[in-house]
């Protein structure tokens, strides 16, 4: 996972490299959970651009991660999803708590 | 005697998580035989990933035991049988309900089975409590058209 966060906007964006599956998903869960605190930010972004497979592990860890900022008093939102990945959000109604973000945002944010 | 199908392949393996990466690869690199689009390769490698994880986390509890797989491919079709010799289903109607699940506590949804049957054209659940659980699962690869050929090539070269 690679993490960026711009201190203006208090934006944390993690970026999952991993295959998100039953094995990997406790792993980038710990991770996602330590940054989200260390920052405290006010939104999170997961990015899926570099994720080549998901399960319904990915489900899971969005709904922990929303639960999770959401004590915290951030947001969620995700972003790149491919059509794989979009399809299995789509099934289990996530994207409705969840919104996609708009990653052409990313241009006029700066560090 | 002659089979009624082209191939077969069998897998075995002890349950651990880090397999599942191994099952759903060794199933995508057979059902390449029959020339299926990227597409319909994620859905078989989703859906094997789907029911390994299962015999996994329910059927043996993350205790040790094996996990079976039995593939065939017959005309433009693959047949996928993954079990366990674990816990079994209780309710296996309620089991298929989608966002049922028995380990909200570890994050789960309640999406595999929901995901299994549309990623793949046939799903069946058979199991017995204290004796285990069969699923098969079935998927028609598509005859491809030149024009989606093309596309596919220009996916690939692209990456
Ligand atoms: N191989 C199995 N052995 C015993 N019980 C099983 C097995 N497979 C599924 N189940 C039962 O069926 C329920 C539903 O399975 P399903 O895959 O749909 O959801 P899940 O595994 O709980 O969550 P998710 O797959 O979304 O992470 C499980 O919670 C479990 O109780
Ligand atoms: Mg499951």
């Amino acid at each position: 996972m690679e993490t960026k966060f711009y201190e203006k906007d208090k934006l944390l964006v993690l970026k999952i490299t991993e295959e998100i599956d039953d094995h990997n998903v406790k792993k980038i869960r710990g991770k996602a959970d330590y940054e989200i605190e260390r920052y405290m930010p006010k939104k999170v972004i997961l990015d899926f651009d570099s994720v080549t497979f998901m399960d319904s592990a990915g489900i899971g860890l969005i709904i922990g991660r929303y639960k999770f900022a959401k004590i915290i008093g951030a947001k969620l939102e995700v972003a790149n999803l491919s059509k794989n990945v979009q399809r299995i959000f789509e099934m289990s109604g996530i994207l409705k708590l969840v919104p996609i973000w708009d990653v052409s945002q990313l241009d006029i944010l700066s560090n | 005697m002659k089979e009624d199908f082209d191939n077969e392949m069998k897998l075995e393996f002890i349950s651990k998580s880090s397999n599942e990466a191994f099952a759903r690869a060794a199933l995508a690199a057979f059902a390449a035989q029959l020339d299926p689009t990227i597409e319909e390769l994620s859905d078989i490698k989703t859906a094997v990933s789907e029911a390994v994880t299962n015999c996994i986390i329910h059927g043996y509890e993350n205790k040790q035991g094996i996990v079976k797989i039995m593939a065939r491919l017959k005309e433009d079709e693959i047949i996928i049988e993954i079990s366990d010799k674990g816990k079994g289903i209780e309710n296996i109607d309620m089991a298929k309900e989608p966002l049922y699940t028995t380990k909200p506590n570890l994050e789960r949804s309640g999406m595999g089975f929901t995901i299994m049957e549309s990623f793949m054209d046939t799903m069946e659940i058979e199991s017995i409590v204290g004796l285990g659980t069969k699923i098969t699962m079935s998927k028609k690869i598509k005859p491809k058209n030149q024009e989606e050929e093309d596309n596919e090539f220009q996916m690939i070269t692209k990456q």
